[in-house]
């Protein structure tokens, strides 16, 4: 029995070691330091919610909160249609099925900051170039502007990310009975009928699964960012965590952006066991 | 059964065509690294006139290709390496002790996962680089303190399929707990050590921001490199798309041989 716990602890030690000593740690001690005056080394005086109350009044702080929020519900809207609709295509028995799949999730494998400076590229030259040889002008300017910045932030995620969320729902596609298709079809249910009583219920879990991923992603989104608008133009593509590694590491304000830091970390539970909580009980209904 | 057939056909065309859109990126991106910076300018759709390989030449030797890959190959094979190793001691100690301490540990972990990187960021700098720490060990330490509670989750679930008779064979015939894990539970979780060393690869290999505040310029990892190169030939195109493709690849080439396992090692991960 001595020995059994011995071997217990031996097993555990690095994991809980590291965990304590890179997250746990630091998750405490960050959210001391947050209400004090902090500079990243010493901290002198005990400030209680001071920053909290600056925090609330940055406007550009709340302008990034807003900003991502926009942008987390439309890649998650955007992205689990993608992913389904992809899922869907290459779960038929189509002779390119494997090459598909392939092609669609390459982009996950290459990381997003390679990823931005590409798409930096086609907003600028590629999409500038067709705009004048079309004489389309809404082709032109794009990432100079908020709103293309916005959408130029989606529509790179959304290309990256699909190929992922459609890997989740083809599992649970794959996982479908098919006598219970064909008895259906037999029964001269309409393709749509199938989807939407048959399909669509037995994939529902996979919704629950790719949108946790794909909520806390977007909320914690830095590569993309950095390399596709550098928050720009005037900081007005500004994610969270770009705002929070902006404060600490170019203007110094460790305090405070550790203060940031915590009412990010609130936000991301939030989200994220909501989420969760609010998707298990639906399931259930079903 | 005929309209089926014309059916799938046309499905077939769209999906080929959504496959062409979906690789269009990257077209383009190899297509202009051939061009001089006057011929980006006046088109990007088409083919080079005469295909400029001094863009690739310059771009190799500004990326330090050769050492920023020998550093992200390092940091990578070493971090995938003990989050492997320690996950699944730690998933196998966790599946087999089955107490309330354990269910509480397996917890811990899994609740760590909800903290954002950004919000422990800040302080893990501060303390590492106190404890003289800012380098690639204390970076490979970080992954596994990062990549370990998703690794261990994953690795407890496979246990539950491995009957413990197997352990208490074993251990009639005299062998000692770590003999048991090395000798025959670890080769059998073989399976869920592909997932987690594939999911993990990923992560550690793209990732920017956390090697981008512990390392130093002569350690760069290719996404550092990659950042810093381009800024420097920020309108510079033709240089930029040479040196964003040859940092990617490393991973086209680690694709094309093993993307059935990449896919069905992300598959298994995702669903769990």
């Amino acid at each position: 029995m001595r020995n059994r716990d011995f071997s217990f602890w031996l097993f555990l030690t690095p994991v809980i070691l590291s965990l304590s000593l890179v997250i746990l740690v630091p998750f405490v001690y960050g959210f001391i330091y947050s209400f004090t005056n902090w500079n990243g080394m010493v901290a002198t005086e005990f400030l209680g919610f001071k920053n909290y109350i600056t925090l609330f009044k940055d406007a550009e702080f709340r302008a990034s909160i807003w900003f991502t929020t926009k942008f987390a519900i439309c890649s998650v809207i955007l992205l689990n249609f993608l992913g389904l609709g992809l899922a869907l295509l290459v779960t038929r028995n189509l002779k390119t099925n494997n090459l598909m799949r392939t092609v669609f999730f390459m982009p996950n494998l290459i990381g997003g900051l390679i990823l931005g400076f590409i798409w930096q590229f086609i907003f600028i030259s590629v999409f500038g170039n067709l705009g004048d040889l079309l004489g389309i002008e809404a082709l032109t300017g794009w990432l100079s502007t908020t709103a293309t910045g916005f959408w130029g932030l989606v529509i790179l995620t959304s290309w990256q990310m699909a190929g992922y969320i459609m890997i989740i729902y083809i599992a649970y596609l794959e996982n479908i009975p098919k006598d219970l298709l064909e008895a259906a079809e037999i029964d001269g249910a309409s393709s749509f009928q199938r989807f939407r009583n048959i399909t669509f219920p037995l994939v529902a879990p996979a919704f629950t699964v790719s949108m946790f991923l794909t909520l806390s992603n977007s909320f914690q989104i830095y590569d993309q960012n950095l390399s596709l608008t550098n928050g720009g133009p005037f900081n007005s593509t500004q994610m969270v965590a770009m705002n929070i590694v902006k404060t600490a590491f170019t203007e110094n304000k460790m305090a405070f952006a550790q203060s940031k830091a915590v009412i990010f970390f609130v936000i991301v539970a939030a989200v994220a066991i909501t989420q969760v909580y609010y998707n298990k009980k639906k399931e259930v209904d079903m | 059964m005929k309209d089926k057939k014309r059916n799938l056909i046309i499905i077939e065309i769209i999906g080929l065509l959504l496959a062409l859109l979906w690789i269009s990126p990257f077209y383009l991106m190899i297509v202009n690294a051939f061009k001089t910076k006057k011929e980006i300018f006046s088109g990007v759709l088409g083919l080079p006139e005469g295909f400029e390989t001094n863009n690739f030449v310059q771009a190799f030797q500004d990326l330090d290709f050769i050492n920023s890959l020998f550093n992200s190959l390092l940091i990578t094979v070493v971090g995938v390496g003990i989050i492997i190793l320690f996950s699944s001691m730690a998933g196998y100690a966790l599946a087999r002790n089955k107490s309330k301490l354990s269910g509480l540990i397996l917890l811990l972990f899994v609740a760590a996962m909800l903290i954002p990187f950004q919000s422990v960021m800040i302080p893990l700098v501060s303390l590492f680089s106190k404890a003289d720490m800012l380098n690639r060990a204390g970076l490979i330490f970080m992954y596994l303190g990062f990549g370990s509670s998703l690794s261990i989750f994953l690795y407890h679930g496979a246990m539950t399929g491995i009957s413990t008779s197997l352990d208490e064979a074993a251990i009639i015939d005299g062998a000692n707990k770590f003999q048991v894990f090395w000798h025959i539970i670890f080769p059998l979780l073989k399976p869920i050590s592909v997932t987690v060393g594939i999911l993990n690869v990923i992560w550690i290999w793209n990732d920017y921001l956390l090697p981008s505040l512990i390392l130093s310029d002569e350690n760069a990892t290719i996404p550092i490199k990659m950042f810093l190169f381009f800024g420097q030939y920020t309108k510079q195109w033709h240089l930029a798309l040479a040196g964003l493709t040859i940092a990617i690849i490393p991973v086209i080439i680690g694709y094309f041989f093993a993307q059935k396992q990449i896919i069905e090692g992300v598959s298994e991960g995702a669903v769990k």
